[in-house]
């Protein structure tokens, strides 16, 4: 091979590349063109949100109280070094309500939820639903990819809400209740250092990005995916990967946005 | 699943999800106690302000009155600018002492103020005539180290 052949392959990869992440975008234009009837006839989308939200719920709920308990054991662990183990509620909150709730949900939602709607909608494109629909004047933008991704942008802040809440109760119930943290130190510690627009709302923002970037790569993925059984496994694979990496990608610059000098 | 029963769970998932953020808010967070109400700013020269940071408490005999709202450098006198956004509620009279504490030892740092005796109040967007620096830990131990080499040559 010689060297201009891997220049060519260089260029082809980084053109192939480019031009898919412009796909993409007009993907999500063309999504949230068509999203009125996602909007109009809600019903469609409060089933998707079902689908979405209500039955991630459980793993959400149950990975947040063991997230926070773990906290609780290991940042007693390293307080009561110092002597300051009524800083344990601080230590469990900041970091549920900036990083852990939006971030480890937002992996959560992908490999539970995103995951599914991509499988959904690349097996419509492999059994030729897609098609059909289209065939019968039904925009399948319309009917089928809007109404998962609004689904998948307003569960997610709630998801990473619920993610944060039982993460302090996971903390408080290990810190106060198992090692006996002074419950009133602990919770008023807390609320001396969260700040309801600098923590609680940032933490919000950052899992409405997360939301959009979730959906959004599930939904494309989905429509996106070679319409065979392997192409639907690779594109659910693809899933998963990508929006973990958008993810933490984001929340880095986002993080950088938000809190630095403070 | 029947419609019904699908609004009835997506219902209950966003009542939930909204009293999650509820929860995190009046419980976890400061919203239920302070910077609600309305301020007013105050300004006040430092010669050093040490690790004061923004946003930090503005305290006067213990209870927060305020919250640091900006911290400057004023290049004309070499000095820090802080301005401060104090609870309307509080009035403070002119000659107020404004100093820079430590909360413990190494804790955070925040302004204190010391109420004098001026019948007439600190209007919004007047500048402090009285301060005090921070206290820099490293000076005082130096001026220790000094005073007891001092000490050591007295006795020779």
């Amino acid at each position: 091979m010689t060297p201009a052949d891997l220049l060519r392959q260089l260029g082809h990869r980084v053109t192939s590349r480019l031009w898919r992440l412009g796909f993409a975008s007009r993907f999500l234009l063309m999504t949230l063109l068509y999203s009125g009837t996602a909007l109009k006839r809600f019903q469609l989308t409060i089933r998707e949100i079902y689908f979405t939200g209500v039955l991630s719920l459980i793993i959400i709920l149950v990975s947040g109280l063991f997230v926070g308990m773990v906290l609780g054991l290991q940042g007693y662990d390293t307080l009561q070094r110092y002597g300051s183990s009524e800083a344990l509620g601080i230590l469990v909150a900041l970091s549920l309500v900036r990083e852990l709730g939006p971030v480890v949900a937002a992996l959560l939602f992908a490999s539970r939820a995103g995951s599914a709607i991509t499988a959904e909608i690349g097996l419509m494109k492999a059994t030729e639903q897609l098609s059909a629909m289209e065939m019968m004047a039904v925009n399948p933008i319309a009917r089928v990819v809007a109404p998962r991704f609004w689904a998948g942008v307003i569960s997610m802040p709630l998801l990473a809400a619920l993610f944060s809440a039982m993460g302090v109760l996971g903390g408080w119930l290990v810190g106060v209740q198992l090692i006996g943290v002074d419950e009133g130190s602990f919770w008023s510690q807390m609320q001396a250092a969260v700040d309801f627009r600098q923590d609680i709302m940032n933490g919000v923002i950052k899992s409405c990005v997360f939301g959009v970037l979730v959906s959004w790569i599930a939904v494309f993925e989905g429509f996106d995916a070679d319409p065979t059984a392997e192409g639907v496994s690779r594109a659910t694979t693809r899933t998963v990967v990508t929006s973990s990496l958008a993810i933490l990608a984001a929340d880095f610059v986002l993080t950088a946005f938000m809190f630095r000098g403070i | 699943m029947n419609r019904a029963a699908i609004d009835l769970w997506v219902g209950l998932f966003v009542a939930i999800g909204l009293a999650a953020l509820l929860f995190l808010a009046l419980k976890v967070g400061n919203l239920s106690s302070t910077d609600v109400g309305e301020t007013y700013a105050i300004q006040a020269r430092f010669d050093n302000i040490g690790g004061l940071k923004v946003r930090a408490p503005v305290k006067s005999a213990g209870v927060v009155v305020g919250r640091v709202g900006e911290i400057r450098f004023d290049s004309e006198n070499y000095v820090a600018l802080v301005s401060m956004q104090i609870d309307k509620r509080y009035q403070f009279p002119r000659d107020t002492f404004a100093t820079i504490n430590t909360s413990g030892l190494l804790g955070e740092q925040y302004i204190g103020f010391e109420v004098g005796g001026d019948i007439e109040m600190l209007k919004a967007g007047e500048v402090m005539k009285k301060t005090q620096s921070a206290m820099v830990l490293e000076k005082l131990i130096s001026q220790f180290m000094f005073d007891k080499a001092a000490e050591g040559e007295d006795k020779k």
